[in-house]
C-alpha cells in the first residue's frame, strides 16, 4: 500500500496552495472557506490558518455536509441512507469569493451537490474548488482550482487522504480495492 | 510496512449505527437507544436546513408522503407538512372526519385504496389503538404514527427529547416528572419508553382515577401528590385533560383538577431552578397549566413545536431516504 502523499510533502503543498489562493485573488478580503464533511473541513482550517500566517488576515471557514444533495441517495447504490451531519456556515456567503475544499476530487458529483447546497445559502461571486489530491476520472465537468497533489490512478484503485486531526497522521494513500 | 492501529477518535464507536432497522415508525417501544440518538443526531443537521435562507433540500424529490389524518390535528399535521415539503417530497393530505370512520374495514379499505396510488410514506393519525400496526400489515408503504388512540405518538417523545437535550446537553439522569392525564395519554407512553431508554427518572403524577393500573411496571415512579414529583425535577412535562376521551367523571371539576395538580408559579418553585416546562399541547390554560407558566421564562413550549419540524424531517429521511 503505497504512501504517495508523506506528511512533510502534504505540509508543503497545503502551504504552497495557501499562496497560491492569496495570489490568484489579489489579497483575501473577500475570501471564506467552506469545507466538505469530514475531510474537507480540517483541510480548510488549516488552509485559513496559513493564509493568516502570510497575511495576517482571518479568513472565515464553514463546514458543509452534502448528503441532502447526493445524486445517489434514491439509488440503490447507497444502501442505507448516509449519516446526515451538521453544517455551519456562520457566515453570509452572499458577494463573496468562496474557496471549496475537499480531500479528493474523483467522480466530480460530490462537488456538484455541493456546489447545489451552496446556491441555496446564496449568491456567491464566485466559487473556487480546492483539492488535496485530484485522481482523474470525472464524470461531470468539474476542475479544481488548486490541487495539492495530481494522482493518475485506476479504477480498481482507491485513495485514502489521512489527516491528523481525524485519523492521528498526515498521509495519502493509493490502494488495490478488491472487487467482489 | 507497518499499519499501526488507527487512534481510538478515530475508530467508529461500536453502539453508533447509521439506519433504522424497521421500515416504519409504529412507536417508540420498537427502537433501540442507538437508533433514537440517531434520530436525534439526524435531527440537529435537519434543525440547521430549517434556519437557511433557503429552506428545502432536494433530499426527498421525487417521493409523495399522504398525510392521512383521521383525528382532528392542526400542529402534527403541520409540522408533518412542513418537514416534508422541506424535503421536498410531494405531499398530499387527507383529513377523514372520526365520525365516517367504522372500526377496521374503512381505514383498511382507505389504506388500500391510496396503496393503489404508491405512495411512499403514509403518515396516519388515528383515533384507534395498534391502526398504525394494522396499516404497516397490510401497505407496501411506509407508515409513521402521528399518534394511535392511547397508544403511541412517537414523533412527539422525540421532539420532547430533543428538546430537553438541547437544553440539558443529555438525557441520563434526568428527573422527569410527568403530570396530567396518564389515561389517555399516547404521548405518556412514548415518553415512557424514551426517557427510560435513555436513562432518564420518570416521575408520573395524577389523580388515582386517571393513573393507569400497573404504570409502575413501565418503570416509572407513579404519585397521586404532584408536588412529590415536581420536587427537584429538571423537566416538568404537563399533560392536557383530554375531555374527549373521557366517558365518565373523574374528578370533581376542571377548578379542583387545577388546585390540585395545575402546574402554578408556587409548585414550580419546588422544582429545580433551572427547570424546564414542556407541554404537547393544545394546552387549557387554567386546567393542568397556569398561563404564567405557560408564558413564563421556564417555558419551553414553543420551542418544542419548532424542534417538531425538525425531528420528522429526520424521522422521514432515516425511513424514506434510501433505496425504494
Amino acid at each position: 500500500m503505497p504512501v504517495v502523499v508523506d506528511t512533510q510533502r502534504m505540509g508543503r503543498s497545503l502551504a504552497r496552495m495557501a499562496h497560491e489562493i492569496v495570489e490568484r485573488n489579489r489579497g483575501v478580503d473577500e475570501l471564506a472557506f467552506v469545507g466538505i464533511r469530514t475531510r474537507g473541513v480540517p483541510l480548510a482550517q488549516r488552509l485559513a490558518r496559513a493564509i493568516r500566517d502570510i497575511t495576517q488576515v482571518e479568513v472565515p471557514v464553514g463546514s458543509l455536509d452534502i448528503t441532502l444533495y447526493r445524486d445517489d441517495l434514491m439509488r440503490h447504490t447507497v444502501g442505507p441512507q448516509p449519516l446526515v451531519r451538521l453544517t455551519d456556515i456562520p457566515f453570509s456567503i452572499d458577494d463573496r469569493k468562496i474557496l471549496l475544499v475537499d480531500d479528493v476530487l474523483f467522480t466530480g458529483r460530490t462537488i456538484r451537490a455541493a456546489l447545489d447546497a451552496l446556491i441555496d445559502f446564496g449568491r456567491p461571486r464566485a466559487i473556487q474548488l480546492v483539492v488535496m489530491v485530484d485522481r482523474g476520472h470525472r464524470e461531470l465537468p468539474i476542475k479544481a482550482d488548486y490541487v495539492g497533489k495530481n494522482l493518475p490512478t485506476a479504477l480498481t484503485q482507491s485513495v485514502r487522504v489521512r489527516l491528523d486531526e481525524i485519523d492521528g497522521r498526515d498521509e495519502v494513500v493509493l490502494e488495490e480495492t478488491n472487487h467482489d | 510496512m507497518i499499519e499501526t492501529m488507527p487512534p481510538a477518535a478515530a475508530a467508529p464507536s461500536s453502539q453508533a449505527v447509521t439506519s433504522l432497522r424497521g421500515r416504519h415508525l409504529l412507536g417508540i417501544a420498537d427502537l433501540t437507544r442507538e437508533e433514537i440518538l440517531l434520530i436525534l443526531d439526524t435531527a440537529e443537521a435537519m434543525k440547521e436546513v430549517g434556519e437557511r435562507p433557503i429552506k428545502k433540500v432536494p433530499a426527498l424529490r421525487g417521493r409523495t408522503v399522504v398525510n392521512l389524518f383521521f383525528e382532528p390535528s392542526t400542529r402534527t399535521r403541520t409540522s408533518f407538512e412542513i418537514a416534508e415539503k422541506r424535503l421536498s417530497a410531494d405531499t398530499l393530505n387527507i383529513a377523514v372526519a372520526t365520525s365516517s370512520v367504522t372500526k377496521g374495514e374503512t381505514l383498511a379499505d382507505t389504506a388500500r385504496n391510496l396503496e393503489a396510488m404508491s405512495p411512499d410514506v403514509i403518515v396516519l393519525r388515528h383515533s384507534m389503538s395498534g391502526a398504525c400496526h394494522l396499516l404497516a400489515r397490510i401497505c407496501r408503504s411506509r407508515i409513521i404514527n402521528a399518534g394511535d388512540g392511547m397508544h403511541e405518538h412517537p414523533t412527539q417523545a422525540l421532539l420532547d427529547a430533543f428538546t430537553i437535550r438541547e437544553h440539558k446537553g443529555r438525557l441520563e439522569g434526568l428527573k422527569v416528572a410527568i403530570v396530567g392525564d396518564l389515561a389517555h395519554s399516547r404521548v405518556l407512553r412514548s415518553n415512557i419508553h424514551l426517557l427510560n431508554k435513555l436513562g432518564a427518572n420518570v416521575w408520573v403524577a395524577a389523580p388515582s382515577t386517571l393513573m393507569p393500573s400497573g404504570i409502575a411496571q413501565f418503570g416509572v415512579t407513579p404519585t397521586t401528590r404532584v408536588d412529590e414529583a415536581v420536587r427537584d425535577a429538571d423537566v416538568v412535562m404537563l399533560l392536557r385533560i383530554q375531555l374527549e376521551r373521557m366517558q365518565g367523571n373523574f374528578f370533581p371539576s376542571l377548578r379542583e383538577y387545577f388546585t390540585l395538580f395545575g402546574m402554578t408559579p408556587a409548585r414550580l418553585k419546588l422544582a429545580r431552578p433551572d427547570a424546564i416546562i414542556m407541554h404537547p399541547g393544545p394546552m387549557n390554560r387554567g386546567v393542568e397549566i397556569d398561563s404564567e407558566v405557560a408564558d413564563g421564562s421556564s417555558s419551553v413550549i414553543l420551542e418544542q413545536v419548532a424542534n417538531g419540524v425538525a425531528v420528522r424531517m429526520a424521522v422521514l429521511y432515516l425511513l424514506a431516504g434510501g433505496e425504494a
